[in-house]
């Protein structure tokens, strides 16, 4: 059996704890075939790039900004990539890999904050919107709809540019105008799971025993919700790095002076590839497709494994033993 | 009509297993019996016993990771191990089937009569307009539906009415096998007598086999003329129904009569324990662990079908047969009380 | 008021109904809300009165939409009554605030029909009992919190309780879920248990199991019962007084001994008549009652019951739907040509839709009024005995085709029948059952 044995063999004998976001870390377990592999090739490529984000500076020869050495010998243009710099340099003078490190430090600080944002308000507002119905409910899918009528990238710029006199322009700027493209997004996904699990006699039950609509919604409607979160946040983080890039590409993004962005990379190394200098453009280019096929190959497998509807769980062929009296009987 | 020699349907040591990620599910293990045309064989059980996957499996719709084994024959072969594309043509044809909730076996965006009209299609291309329509308006007439409402999409139907197309839609093909499984559970009482009136009435009209599924014994005793009894994916008692009512062989089928609250009912009784786990039954007979009557031969030994006087088949030592037994073997098993809890 | 039907009248009713009705709006097209048209109601409660003494059982019998579930939802506040009111323990709940009415649920529990739903997947059996305890602030700490849940698990059987306490239903089988679900409600010590069905979803060998807790927990605990189900079986069995529903009212209500010795409303003599019974001495009845429950939003005049009663007589509610259908039965039977040709005698059959005593039936393209009487009176013929022809008054034959007059409808009341109510007009000497006797 290819199996590890970590599955109590009857769920009757032993309770198979796997509720709520548990159920997550069994479904990395008991994943199998294609989506298995799915699932660690996306979560080894997503940890990678988080390390890269955590440790930036010590992996990174250089910080982000840093044009010269310690001795105040400032690097070459463009300089193609040599033991000094693996990567070479860009147009600005700086390191391409420390750019490419520190870019995803970045891209995971805003999609990590769009997230939280994203999450704080759509989370809530799915909820309440889901149960109490009514009014309240018609209007905020009225809302929520039209925003997702609105191409999305250019809501972002226009959101970008309204907050940036107030927050700058930097990090959270760019996960404020991330977010807000994405609430509608956890809304609807949560509101139509509440409006499913509101009619299961559980909650009817917790009515009967007492409990008040804000007990209710916390205690038996959001603990059975919650489990489809991860697999939309994961594909979303996917598209906010994607969102984010563009911004940086446009020229609406973190200024350069505030971060490394591989967007805003991207765009400055634009006429570099006509002259023959390909190292500008290919590695930030290359982190942002690994970066984005890694989270969507994540929120993908995780949809396969977590998603009742589509899950297979490995499943032994069945194989019929001689019948008794035909040959030996045990 | 064919005689009553050769049935109309045959199962012969039909095995049907779910694969798990350890153990498979036995979820019908080792199963035979005939069911002549116009006879009605009663299937009864607990839940989890296997009778809805025996059912299914005489359709050849058993899910992904099921595995048959054994014979299943009608129309003059044997079903078990025929491809998808050769079930599809047997489907309807030589078997139909009634389901529980007819809802989700109607497309609700086509008419009574698409529905009628593609069946008919699929199956005897040759017919014309004309005749399609008149046998289909026969079959709906047979069951009450009026011609008027032919037009009609299944959510403008009661459920009693939708049970009533999903049967003419079966008999639309004049299948000599009918499998009804549950189909009465999901109606109200007074419904439900007037679908099993139409169904006691089949095997008079159209000399049909049917084959009735049901945990229902009160609508057994009432429509059948046999019961197959089935405990942990087994039949463990198999005969006339009215002798399996009035006296039956097997200490399940008694104790299983014994529980039934019906309006005689002066006391309550309930059988102990739980069913059986289906990846790992218990050995030699399946009931010895809940069985009042067990005997120490009972989980050494599978017991073997025996005829008794009543014209039933019962798997049960009880019934012998005596030469088998080995000695001390009639002799009442000890085991620990199981919970009060402890229960399905 | 009067008290309903006998029973230990001596101390106060634990519960009283009186005329309780509960409409669902219906939400209709968008067109309709913009135009203030009315989409109508659903009718799921429509005028029901009954009391329930201390320590009594009473069940609430009734086929799928008699509306007994949701009487017994509105019991506990769950649904909105839109009329009457409801006393429980002196206090009125009709119009009681959602505040109130949490504080109501603590003596007035419920037991649901699915034992798999009605647990939270997400909480393990300690937290899930235990849970009205500290809704309602009764468990202050983790202590008491144990102590209390092992006490309603060991009342209701779950034992031993360590086994139990922190198991997900997930573990659980239906009966244990049941079993769950019963000391959740029985933790807050409530005056009444509402079971909805508590027994239909499980197995019959393990039915008797649970009806066996349910009595031994009311002798232990001082329950009253309101015992709401389809089957009569277990009714019998367990209930002290029976309440038929039909359609949203109730149509007999007595003591249980003597409904299923003598039952008197035609409807409960059908339902006692129709219930299976493991008896091979017995075959399916073949003269049960004709149709379904129909529509709730616009039910039959008069009596709900009479488009399938066998007793029905002039007063009973006769209409032009019940004409419609006595047309299309007859068709249900005819070859596909005779149905053909007198189908075209025929104009819109949609004119008989509307709860009327006045139904048109006009002639159909090419034929007059003649050959549409002509068809009235080939099925009168055919068939005389059926009920409808007594409720007809008047039948007029013209150019375009027929008029047909019922008689005015009279609603049934419950009228004292012996020990018991019955919503009957053969009970009423008023209007003078035909027959002379009103059933033996």
């Amino acid at each position: 059996m290819s199996m590890p044995a970590l599955e109590p063999a009857s769920p009757g004998t032993t309770p198979a704890r796997q509720r709520g976001l548990r159920r997550v870390v069994s479904a990395f377990r008991d994943a199998h075939g294609v989506s298995k592999a799915v699932v660690w090739v996306g979560a080894a490529i997503t940890a990678a790039f988080i390390l890269l984000a955590i440790f930036a500076p010590v992996i990174a020869p250089y910080d982000f900004d840093t044009y010269r050495t310690a001795d105040g010998v400032r690097f070459e243009k463009q300089e193609a990539p040599s033991a000094q710099h693996p990567f070479g340099t860009n147009v600005m003078q700086t390191d391409v890999l420390s750019r490419v490190i520190f870019g995803s430090r970045t891209a995971i600080e805003v999609v990590a904050l769009a997230l939280v944002v994203s999450l704080a308000i759509g989370l809530p507002l799915g909820l309440l919107s889901g149960y109490h119905g009514g009014p309240l409910d018609r209007g905020l899918v009225l809302v929520m709809d039209a925003l997702i009528a609105f191409p999305s990238l250019l809501f972002a710029i226009v959101i970008a540019f309204l907050l940036s006199d107030t927050f700058g322009r930097g990090v959270v700027t760019a996960a404020l105008a991330i977010s807000i493209v994405y609430i509608p997004q956890y809304f609807r996904v949560v509101r139509n799971h509440v409006i499913s699990v509101r009619e299961e006699p559980f909650v009817e039950a917790a009515r009967a025993i007492g409990a008040p609509p804000r007990t209710v919604i916390r205690r038996y409607v959001f603990q059975n919700v919650v489990q489809n979160v991860p697999v939309i946040a994961t594909l979303n983080a996917a598209d906010a790095i994607l969102t984010l890039a563009a911004l940086g590409f446009l020229g609406y993004g973190i200024q350069p002076t505030q971060a490394a962005e591989w967007g805003y990379d991207i765009k400055r190394a634009i006429s570099d590839a006509g002259a023959g200098i390909w190292w500008t453009g290919l590695y930030p280019g290359l982190a942002i497709v690994l970066l984005v096929t890694g989270l969507t190959l994540l929120g993908e497998g995780l949809n396969d494994v977590l998603n009742p509807v589509i899950r297979r769980r490995k499943t032994e062929p069945v194989r019929f033993p001689p019948r008794p009296g035909n040959e030996g009987t045990p | 009509m064919t005689s009553a020699a050769e049935p109309a349907l045959s199962v012969r040591d039909l095995r049907v297993w779910y694969g798990t990620p350890g153990a498979p599910v036995r979820a019908v293990d080792g199963v035979s019996f005939d069911i002549a045309a116009g006879e009605t064989l009663g299937l009864v059980g607990e839940s989890g016993c296997g009778k809805s996957t025996l059912g299914r499996s005489i359709m050849g719709l058993l899910p992904e990771g099921a595995a048959a084994d054994g014979d299943i024959r009608y129309g003059g072969r044997n079903v078990v191990g025929l491809t998808e594309r050769d079930l599809r043509a047997i489907r309807g044809a030589d078997v139909g089937m009634i389901f529980q909730e007819p809802m989700t076996r109607l497309d609700p965006l086509m008419t009574i009569e698409d529905h009628f009209a593609e069946t008919l299609k699929t199956h005897e291309p040759g017919l014309s307009k004309a005749e399609r329509r008149r046998r289909s308006l026969d079959a709906l007439g047979g069951m009450g539906i009026p011609p008027t409402r032919f037009g009609q999409y299944p959510h403008e139907f009661s459920g009693g009415m939708r049970q009533r197309i999903m049967i003419a839609l079966a008999l639309v093909l004049r299948p000599r096998v009918v499998i009804a499984d549950e189909p009465t559970t999901a109606l109200d009482v007074l419904v439900e007598a007037q679908i099993l009136t139409i169904l006691t009435d089949l095997r008079r009209n159209y000399d049909t086999a049917l084959l009735l599924i049901t945990h229902n014994l009160g609508i057994v005793a009432e429509a059948c003329d046999r019961v197959a009894v089935m405990y942990a994916g087994e039949i463990v008692e198999d005969g006339p129904a009215e002798q399996v009512f009035r006296a039956p062989a097997h200490p399940y089928t008694r104790e299983l009569l014994a529980s039934i609250i019906s309006l005689r009912t002066q006391a309550l009784r309930a059988i102990p324990g739980a069913p059986p786990d289906l990846r790992d039954p218990p050995s030699g007979c399946r009931f010895h662990p809940r069985c009042p009557d067990a005997m120490r031969v009972c989980p050494a030994m599978s017991p073997a079908p025996v005829w008794v006087e009543t014209g039933s088949t019962v798997r049960c030592w009880l019934h012998g047969p005596a030469e088998l037994i080995p000695p001390g073997g009639t002799e009442p098993l000890e085991r620990r009380r199981p919970e009060v809890a402890d229960e399905a | 008021m009067r008290p309903e039907t006998e029973a230990p009248a001596t101390t106060a009713p634990l519960l009283e109904v009186r005329n309780v009705k509960t409409h669902f709006a219906l939400r209709g097209t968008f067109a309709g809300r913009v135009l203030g048209r009315d989409a109508g109601s659903v009718k799921a409660v429509d005028g029901v009165s009954f009391a329930l003494q201390p320590g009594e059982v009473l069940g609430l019998v009734g086929e799928s939409g008699s509306g007994k579930t949701t009487l017994a939802r509105t019991i506990l506040g769950l649904a909105e009554a839109t009329e009457g009111s409801i006393r429980f323990g002196g206090e009125e709940v009709v119009g009681m605030s959602e505040r109130d009415l949490r504080r109501h649920r603590r003596r007035a529990q419920m037991v649901f029909q699915d034992p798999h739903a009605s647990l939270n997947p997400a909480m393990d059996l300690l937290t899930a009992i235990g849970h009205p305890l500290k809704i309602h602030g009764i468990a202050h700490d983790e202590g008491a919190l144990r102590r209390a849940v092992g006490d309603a698990l060991e009342h209701v059987g779950l034992t031993p309780v360590e086994r139990y306490l922190h198991a997900f239903p997930s573990d659980l089988s239906g009966g244990q879920k049941q079993r769950a679900v019963i000391a959740r409600a029985i933790i807050t010590d409530p005056d009444l248990l509402i079971a909805d069905e508590p027994v239909s979803m499980l197995d019959m060998s393990v039915r008797a199991k649970i009806l066996e807790l349910m009595i031994r927990l009311k002798e232990e605990l001082n329950l009253t019962y309101l015992y709401v189900t389809h089957d009569l079986a277990t009714a019998r069995y367990f209930c002290d007084r029976i309440a038929i529903m039909y359609l949203g009212r109730i149509v007999e209500i007595g003591p249980t001994a003597s409904i299923f010795a003598d039952p008197k409303h035609p409807y409960t003599r059908s339902l006692l008549r129709a219930v299976p019974d493991p008896d091979p001495d017995r075959r399916v009845p073949r003269d049960l009652p004709r149709g379904e429950v129909p529509d709730a939003v616009e039910p039959p005049l008069g009596c709900s019951f009479h488009p399938r009663c066998p007793r029905a007589f002039e007063p009973c509610g006769w209409e032009a739907r019940d004409l419609r259908d006595l047309i299309e039965r007859r068709w249900a039977g005819l070859g596909e040509e005779a149905f053909e040709r007198e189908r075209r005698r025929i104009g819109a059959l949609d004119r008989l839709d509307a709860p009327s005593t006045d139904a048109t039936i006009s002639a159909g393209r090419g034929s007059g009024g003649g050959d549409v009487r002509d068809l009235l009176d080939a099925i009168r013929d055919r068939d005389p005995d059926e009920p409808l022809w007594r409720g007809v008054e008047r039948v007029e034959t013209g150019s375009g085709g027929v008029d047909v007059t019922f008689r005015p409808h009279v609603d049934p009341a419950l009228l004292d029948v012996g020990d018991r109510r019955v919503a009957c007009h053969l009970y009423d000497p008023s209007l003078a059952p035909p027959s002379g006797e009103p059933a033996a």
